[in-house]
């Protein structure tokens, strides 16, 4: 056991044990400890094979950013074994080993490495032929690639979405973060803070510092109820207008802040030599994050390399934790010795200045780190340390807006926004030392308080300590090789540099032909160095290259947290209980269900041909609520019709029904209805059912350009209707109780009338889609019920039967009326459909009117018209089946069924405008690609007087 | 997400509206050119620079104007449009 006592392991609840399995061997750890530190505390330091070598690896950074500490769970792939809790009964598996972990034959890939140059994928499985690479080589490649593995029978989890509005959200709960959102709150705003850590002080944490500083900022923190601590929880984006992602656990807070400050902190950077990725390799954050966090000795003997005051605090820390401090190694050369370095030196450890890490080796099969080169000499270690810089971490402050530059003086990335809501603290924004990082966030407090009106004093500007220049590593490639620069992706130095001498010279050019910083760690411990490289082969500075485009999100993210939830969105018209009693087969039409037919699914084609014979000769019920319906009032309400439809609507008289035919600017038929004038500045106006939305939101658009005096209402929902149809639906009607004359001379056909039916206030229009003698009767959606039993009661002794859709839709084929959206398309024009009676000649003005006359000087090309196929055809085409002429596409069939009125099946179609007549005789191409010869009908198939409508 | 304040319902998030594209210039129908109302009618200008657009916000059907900055997708301002008149 590699566990040290408290106080060490401020995570971790030592009387709870916790039980758990890694690649089938029994671990123990205790509540509290991540995967990868309750392995490391029983000695377990590898956890994964690299992506594309299959080496060893372990924790580089313990922040959860990299390949290194992906594991398989049971039903989660790639989780973070830095980040992820044991439980108990856990089971956890390494990834992308082919064996296990410990005997991976992959491994033997390490071998082959120069024969996989970078580029290798795109350069080798292009051939030998031209569907190789989909045949054969992807197939492969996909078995090798990839890390975990997808649970498909994953039980469900609950994911949940909630809204958060604060005056300041401060991301980070380190030094910085802590010092803007105390001196935020303490004026008064609403701060949220989150941070990605189960608790709040970021370095001071696990750092060296005095915990009298975090505790002294904590309770500071508690003492202020407008602050809200979110801890666990990440910030995964940056969008517009400071909307952000903050995902904790299984829960999005859907963010939005007025000021955002941004305390990210810092990321430290990896060094690069021979072997650098070695299991026992770590970052200095890494060692003291696992003895501060987790209470576990990283190792037995360390070298540290140091290239600033954190090198010298881990080394420090490692003393505490009883490790043994062989050697450290400064790269530096100047002499300066701070309080730190003379401390280390009080306690006995060698420092060797202006020395660094050369390469390193490690025990057999390369499984933990044996011993490391300074200085051309050999130092046996199980431990190395590497302080050597950091990197702002710019994902959040660049999708911002933010850009990165390079101070050449200090050898410093930076980061600059543009003045407005986001804020920068810390050492995201460059700071070093500690009391600088809070007297920052304090800074950016005030800038973010002064921004949203608070009287906020301004603080004298404190002179931050000088801030040292960076060291910076020359990055030269081993002669061996294994000098990685991207972990997650296998890629050494010498492969970025032969990119560039391939031409990439771009660094997105780069990233695109090596794949670095496209791993889980985006670049995290690449990108600074890729910079590098690539500068110093290009002869440019760093500044010139900078890094790859930062983009949401900024970790990965559990697809559960993007998903909506699941619930089909459906309508229901107000009778959809009366069609499930009468057994109706209900069918979605849009988001509507509609009943079909009625009655059992064996006896459909039956049924169908009974509810038309019913409509034919005795009377029918259809429920037409899905229709839209709008209510224009208002003076203009004529003109207004006017403008948007292709007929005469201000003449039209109170008490008449008139068809109306929308185009679009196009001239283009969009969709049709009926206009019943209920009074003079009042119509009730029937759209089709797909299209009520558009023509809703089309109507107010035209008219906040014409500023007519006119209100558009969506009764859509509100009305129901019912369509009463047959010879005998008069009869029906007036059975009921009603102040409506329903006899012809009193109420003809294409005119309205209010009034009441059976006690339920309607508005009854005399139209039809059938052909027959109809009654519409639109009525209050509260009160359809009501109507229907009325109507229902009085129709049973004249044989009433409700029918469906398909018996409404060969009603209608009958009578060649068209369907909207079925029988047009975006290029149909009235002319095609023969609606020139439909369109005004007299009016100066309505849409489409300009370019329908333009397009009939451009010339006709087709028409829609009827086609009657002989009784007993075996061949019938089907919808969208073409029509030829002399071999060449010319129209299509739009609509086709068997007519049990005509004993034959009927269609429309367009035709060339030359066979429109009636007789010509059209070739169709039917599904089973034979060609049929079908005659033209240039009138209704059945009733060609329309004589039965008007009795 | 991108706030779009609203001239009646206030700051929204954008995806409650719906984007009706630049205000274009009025022709006369009858004094216009086929080719010219073709263009009119197919041709849009796309130019950098600030743009008057229309606005629907979706749950109540309100439009308006935005003027929009096409490079910075800043929206300068919204305005109702009994405004447009006076535009033009």
């Amino acid at each position: 056991m590699n566990r040290l006592p408290a106080p060490f392991g401020s995570r971790i609840d030592r009387s709870r044990p916790v039980h758990f399995t890694f690649e089938g061997k029994p671990f123990e750890g205790y509540e509290g400890d991540s995967i990868a530190s309750a392995l490391a505390g029983s000695g377990q330091w590898v956890l994964s094979r690299s992506f594309k070598y299959h080496r060893p690896r372990g924790i580089l950074s313990m922040t959860g950013a990299d390949a290194n500490a992906l594991v398989q769970l049971p039903s989660e792939p790639n989780a973070a074994a830095e980040r992820t809790p044991i439980v108990e009964g856990l089971r956890v598996s390494a990834q992308n080993v082919n064996g296990s972990l410990e005997r991976d034959r992959d491994a033997i890939m390490d071998r082959f490495g120069r024969f996989l140059p970078v580029g290798f994928y795109y350069r080798t499985f292009m051939g030998p032929r031209r569907d190789s690479w989909l045949k054969f080589w992807e197939p492969i490649i996909r078995r090798k690639a990839g890390l975990g593995v997808i649970d498909t029978k994953a039980p469900h989890r609950h994911f949940d979405k909630t809204h958060l509005h604060c005056d300041v959200l401060v991301v980070g709960a380190g030094p910085a973060g802590l010092g803007a959102a105390i001196a935020a709150a303490e004026a008064g705003a609403g701060v949220v803070l989150c941070d990605e850590n189960p608790e709040i002080g970021g370095a001071l944490s696990y750092g060296r510092y005095d915990p009298g500083i975090l505790s002294g900022l904590a309770s500071r923190l508690e003492a202020l109820p407008n602050l809200n601590v979110l801890t666990g929880t990440v910030c995964n984006g940056w969008y517009e207008d400071n909307w952000l992602p903050l995902i904790q656990g299984n829960r999005l807070y859907r963010t939005r802040a007025r000021e955002v400050i941004l305390a990210t902190g810092a990321i430290e950077q990896p060094a690069v030599f021979h072997n650098n990725d070695l299991p026992g390799i770590m970052l200095g954050g890494a060692a003291q994050r696992l003895i501060r966090h987790y209470g576990v000795r990283p190792g037995q003997g360390a070298v540290v390399l140091a290239a600033n005051d954190d090198g010298y605090r881990t080394a420090l820390d490692l003393l505490d934790a009883g490790v043994s401090v062989i050697e450290l190694a400064d790269p530096r050369s100047g002499d300066e010795a701070g309080p730190l370095h003379a401390e280390l030196r009080g306690k006995g450890v060698a420092i060797r200045k202006g020395a660094t890490v050369e390469a390193a080796e490690g025990t057999p099969g390369n499984r933990h780190l044996a011993s490391v080169r300074i200085g051309g000499s050999w130092i046996a270690c199980d431990l190395l340390t590497v302080s050597i810089g950091n990197a702002p971490a710019w994902q959040l402050p660049c999708q911002a807006g933010g850009k990165v530059g390079y101070e050449a003086g200090t050898q410093m990335m930076t980061i600059t926004l543009p003045k407005g809501s986001v804020h920068l603290a810390g050492a995201v924004a460059g700071t070093d030392e500690l009391e600088d990082a809070i007297a920052s966030g304090q800074r950016a407090a005030t800038a973010a308080l002064s921004r949203l009106g608070h009287a906020v004093a301004v603080e004298p500007l404190v002179t931050p300590k000088s801030v040292r220049p960076r060291y910076v590593q020359p990055i030269v490639a081993d002669p061996k090789g294994r000098d990685f620069v991207d972990f997650d992706e296998d890629l050494q130095v010498k492969d970025l540099q032969n990119a560039t001498k391939d031409g990439y010279r771009e660094i997105e050019l780069v990233k695109r032909f090596t794949t670095v910083g496209m791993g889980p760690s985006q670049g995290r411990h690449s990108a600074l160095a890729t910079a590098r490289i690539v500068a110093e082969a290009t002869g440019r500075s760093v500044g010139e290259i900078g890094i790859t485009t930062a983009r949401p999100p900024v970790g990965p993210e559990t697809l559960g947290v993007l998903a909506g939830h699941h619930e089909v969105l459906e309508r229901r018209t107000a009778l959809h209980t009366r069609h499930i009693a009468l057994k109706a087969e209900m069918k979605p039409v849009g988001s509507w269900w509609r009943p079909y037919f009625y009655g059992d699914a064996s006896g459909a084609e039956e049924a169908v041909r009974e509810e038309i014979l019913a409509v034919r000769e005795g009377v029918g019920l259809l429920d037409v609520s899905t229709l839209g319906k709008l209510e224009i009032r208002g003076p203009d309400a004529g003109e207004f019709l006017d403008r948007l439809y292709t007929m005469a609507h201000a003449n039209q008289p109170v008490g008449r029904v008139r068809y109306c035919l929308m185009l679009n600017e196009m001239g283009s038929v969009v969709d049709d209805g009926v206009a019943y004038r209920l009074a003079q500045d009042q119509f009730y106006v029937t759209a089709t059912t797909g299209a009520v939305a558009r023509v809703y939101a089309d109507m107010l658009f035209w008219n906040a350009e014409w500023r007519l005096k006119v209100d558009v209402l969506n009764l859509t929902g509100a009305f129901s209707g019912l369509n009463v149809t047959g010879p005998k639906a008069r009869q029906v009607l007036e059975t009921l109780d009603s102040d409506i004359d329903f006899s012809h001379d009193a109420f003809p056909y294409l005119s309205g009338r209010d009034g009441t039916v059976a006690g339920v206030p309607v508005r009854v229009m005399r139209i039809g889609f059938t052909g027959e003698l109809s009654y519409e009767l639109h009525c209050p959606s509260s009160l359809a019920l009501s109507l229907w039993d009325a109507v229902m009661a009085a129709g049973r002794p004249h044989g009433l039967r409700p029918y469906g859709l398909e018996a409404s839709r060969i009603l209608r084929l009958e009578k060649g009326h068209i369907l909207i959206g079925q029988d047009t398309d975006a290029i149909t024009t009235p002319d095609e459909l023969g609606f020139g009676w439909a369109v005004s000649k007299k009016k100066p003005f309505f849409v489409g009117k300009r370019s329908i006359e333009m397009r009939a000087r451009l010339g006709q090309t087709r028409k829609l018209v009827g086609l009657q196929f002989p009784a007993g055809a075996r061949n019938i085409p089907g919808e969208s089946c073409l029509v030829l002429r002399g071999g060449a596409p010319v129209g299509q069939i739009t609509s086709v069924g068997y007519s049990p009125s005509l004993g034959r099946h009927i269609a429309l179609a367009y035709v060339h405008v030359d066979d429109r007549a009636e007789g010509s005789r059209v070739t169709v191409k039917c599904r089973n690609g034979e060609l049929v010869e079908v005659p033209v009908v240039a009138h209704a198939f059945f009733d060609p007087s329309n004589a039965r409508q008007e009795i | 997400m991108k706030l779009l304040t609203c001239p009646m319902n206030g700051p929204r998030n954008i995806d409650e509206f719906q984007s009706f594209g630049p205000v274009r210039a009025k022709l006369d129908p009858d004094g216009t050119a086929d080719t010219d109302w073709s263009r009119h009618l197919f041709r849009a200008e796309n130019r950098k620079g600030i743009v008057v657009e229309w606005w629907r916000h979706v749950p109540s059907n309100y439009f308006f104007l935005a003027e929009r900055d096409l490079v910075s997708n800043e929206i300068i301002r919204t305005f109702d449009a009994s405004e447009l008149r006076d535009l033009a």
